[in-house]
């Protein structure tokens, strides 16, 4: 028999779950882009797979909290495995990407290991490791992976034998933007299922999650193997709209970039890489005609002042809560009984 | 009858430092067992050695006789030891209905279902809205938990642990810090804790060890210094010389 309390609990968990109209708002604009910008679509098509990539960082940074300076590796096999799967195997891009996907995932999953253990140092240190070893290994593996000039003659078939890729990237874009679609739908009831709610509390009190019988490691094992597998697809995406890998999928400036991406747009709410995708990458395309040697520079103060001033105090939400705090002297927030039969 | 809980000889060293010294315990099933002693003397040490926190130098420790000494933390709370912390260890920015929520859910198994919502799971939403509720929590029970008085958050610490059903309780200074006008709402809570469940306080309180305990374990530069009924305790000249004598 339900009683009054559990149905508050019930809704109470149904809304924190349901879909915001911000959210669907933001896939209605993505989808109108691609008809709205015919001449943007490699654009929008390289925002889809960086917001993708920067959605596999989220699981594992602001979900279980394990910081990567080598996220690249994922994206990188899985580039790789794409555009070797599309030249030996099939030109069928789905099954090129769910090939890229098993690929990045068993390495996410042997890889797994070394973060379990140490501080934030120590797992930068060893996921930094993890993908120089790759680079380095697809750099000098040249009879497989073309070496420093890369794979080329990448020709892929129509998508599920239907789609062609059309010469503009339309179909190129729709495609990225339908998988980071169903990936992010997936995470989104990963993060919300009891699996998505103990990494959250292993996360913010370690010491407390043990005492609630939760052992993290199998947790983590599980989740940065998915959040491989995430980036894999990603770096997929990206062979399959370019035609092209080269080594500098796996570079060090990718990991670094995608972890510059999540700063911006926020971990922890799955959003946050989308919305920095957004922003990183048309932030660089207008600096980099604006002024081109140094967009780099500005890339790095905004960074520096968004750390500064802190993205909370960006949120209009909280802004006006400080703001009315300062003023009243009361603290911002208090807590206010849900129900008047609480007591 | 087997205790509950027993260690039996139980050392623990840091360095040349002896902490918990030869210390053998034993708490019967169903027991409200108190653990007193000046600072410094080793309760918390205790603690940390029977959650599997700390790993002990020498001795063993068993639960309802079985050997657990060996055993991770992790599950030792399988097994049925819950404890609760003297300095609030709770996830600040979940709901006490997420939070609880996560305790049933992993008591149950649940915690590695990654597909189903944490909405659709009624049995579990259900047992922590009636915990909450028992534990006077659930008219903030869908508030973060940063933003909860601290009397609150001192209940929650315990619902916690009672939301993993243990068989032994550590309860490490529940009423620690509560202003004086929430004492009652906590104190009313461990008076009113199942009676099958065993529980070991640690606390300094003493209104609150007499009133709740059916016998008390003094401990004093890590040894067992006393062991007794309230009234044998209380009693103790020794005792008071060392404890209470400087707590009063």
């Amino acid at each position: 028999m339900s009683t009054p309390h559990s149905q508050i609990a019930a809704a109470f968990l149904r809304r924190k779950a349901a879909w915001s109209p911000l959210e669907a708002g933001l896939w209605g604009l993505a989808l109108a882009a691609a008809f709205l910008f015919p001449s943007q679509q490699l654009l929008l098509s390289e925002i889809a797979i960086l917001a993708l990539f920067a959605l596999s960082l989220d699981l594992i940074v602001g979900y279980a909290g394990i910081l990567s300076l080598g996220h690249a590796a994922f994206f990188g096999i899985g580039a790789y495995t794409a555009g070797l799967f599309s030249l030996h195997v099939s030109a069928e891009p789905l099954a090129g990407l769910a090939a890229s996907a098993v690929v990045a995932g068993l390495l996410g999953l042997a890889t797994s290991f070394l973060v379990l253990r140490g501080s934030d140092l120590t797992r930068l240190m060893t996921t930094f490791g993890v993908s120089m070893l790759l680079a380095e290994g697809a750099n000098q593996a040249a009879w497989l992976t073309g070496g420093a000039d890369g794979l080329s003659g990448i020709l892929l078939g129509p998508i599920a034998g239907t789609f062609d890729f059309d010469l503009w990237g339309r179909t190129g874009y729709l495609y990225s933007l339908a998988v980071l679609f169903i990936l992010l739908l997936v995470a989104r009831r990963i993060v919300h299922s009891p699996f998505g709610l103990s990494l959250k509390a292993i996360k913010r009190n370690s010491r407390r999650a043990a005492m609630l019988g939760i052992a993290p490691n199998r947790r983590i094992v599980v989740i940065y193997t998915i959040s491989a597998l995430y980036a894999g697809m990603a770096g997929a995406l990206l062979t399959q709209t370019t035609s092209f890998v080269s080594p500098d999928v796996l570079a060090f400036h990718r990991s670094a970039d995608v972890l510059l991406v999540l700063v911006l747009g926020g971990v922890g709410y799955l959003y946050g890489g989308i919305i920095g995708a957004v922003i990183f990458t048309l932030l660089r395309a207008w600096l980099s005609v604006v002024t081109p040697q140094y967009w780099m520079f500005w890339i790095g103060l905004i960074l520096v002042a968004l750390v500064v001033i802190g993205r909370d105090r960006l949120d209009p939400a909280r802004a006006i809560a400080l703001v009315r705090s300062r003023l009243l002297g009361r603290p911002a927030a208090k807590p206010v009984p849900l129900s008047e039969d609480g007591r | 009858m087997t205790p509950a809980l027993e260690t039996q000889m139980l050392v623990k060293r840091f360095g040349g430092l002896i902490v918990t010294n030869e210390v053998s315990l034993s708490v019967r099933p169903g027991a409200r067992h108190a653990l007193i002693g000046p600072n410094g003397a080793g309760k918390t040490t205790l603690i940390n050695l029977l959650t599997g926190a700390l790993t002990p130098s020498g001795g063993r420790i068993l639960l309802s006789g079985e050997d657990i000494t060996a055993t991770t933390p992790f599950e030792r709370v399988r097994r049925g030891i819950a404890r609760t912390f003297q300095i609030n260890q709770l996830f600040n920015d979940l709901t006490p209905l997420e939070s609880v929520m996560l305790a049933v859910g992993e008591r149950l198994g649940h915690g590695n279902r990654l597909f189903r919502p944490l909405a659709a799971d009624r049995a579990v939403s259900e047992e922590a809205a009636a915990l909450l509720e028992r534990f006077r929590l659930a008219d903030v029970m869908c508030l973060p938990t940063r933003d909860l008085p601290y009397g609150k958050q001192r209940l929650l610490e315990i619902a916690l642990a009672i939301a993993l059903e243990p068989k032994v309780l550590l309860l490490d200074e529940p009423a620690a810090g509560v202003p004086e006008e929430d004492r009652h709402e906590v104190l009313a809570i461990v008076r009113a804790l199942p009676a099958d469940v065993t529980v070991l306080l640690i606390e300094h309180d003493m209104d609150l060890v007499f009133s709740f305990a059916d016998r008390i374990s003094v401990l004093a530069a890590g040894r067992l210094f006393a062991e007794g009924t309230v009234e044998e305790i209380s009693g103790d000249p020794e005792v008071k010389a060392i404890y209470l004598g400087d707590a009063a």
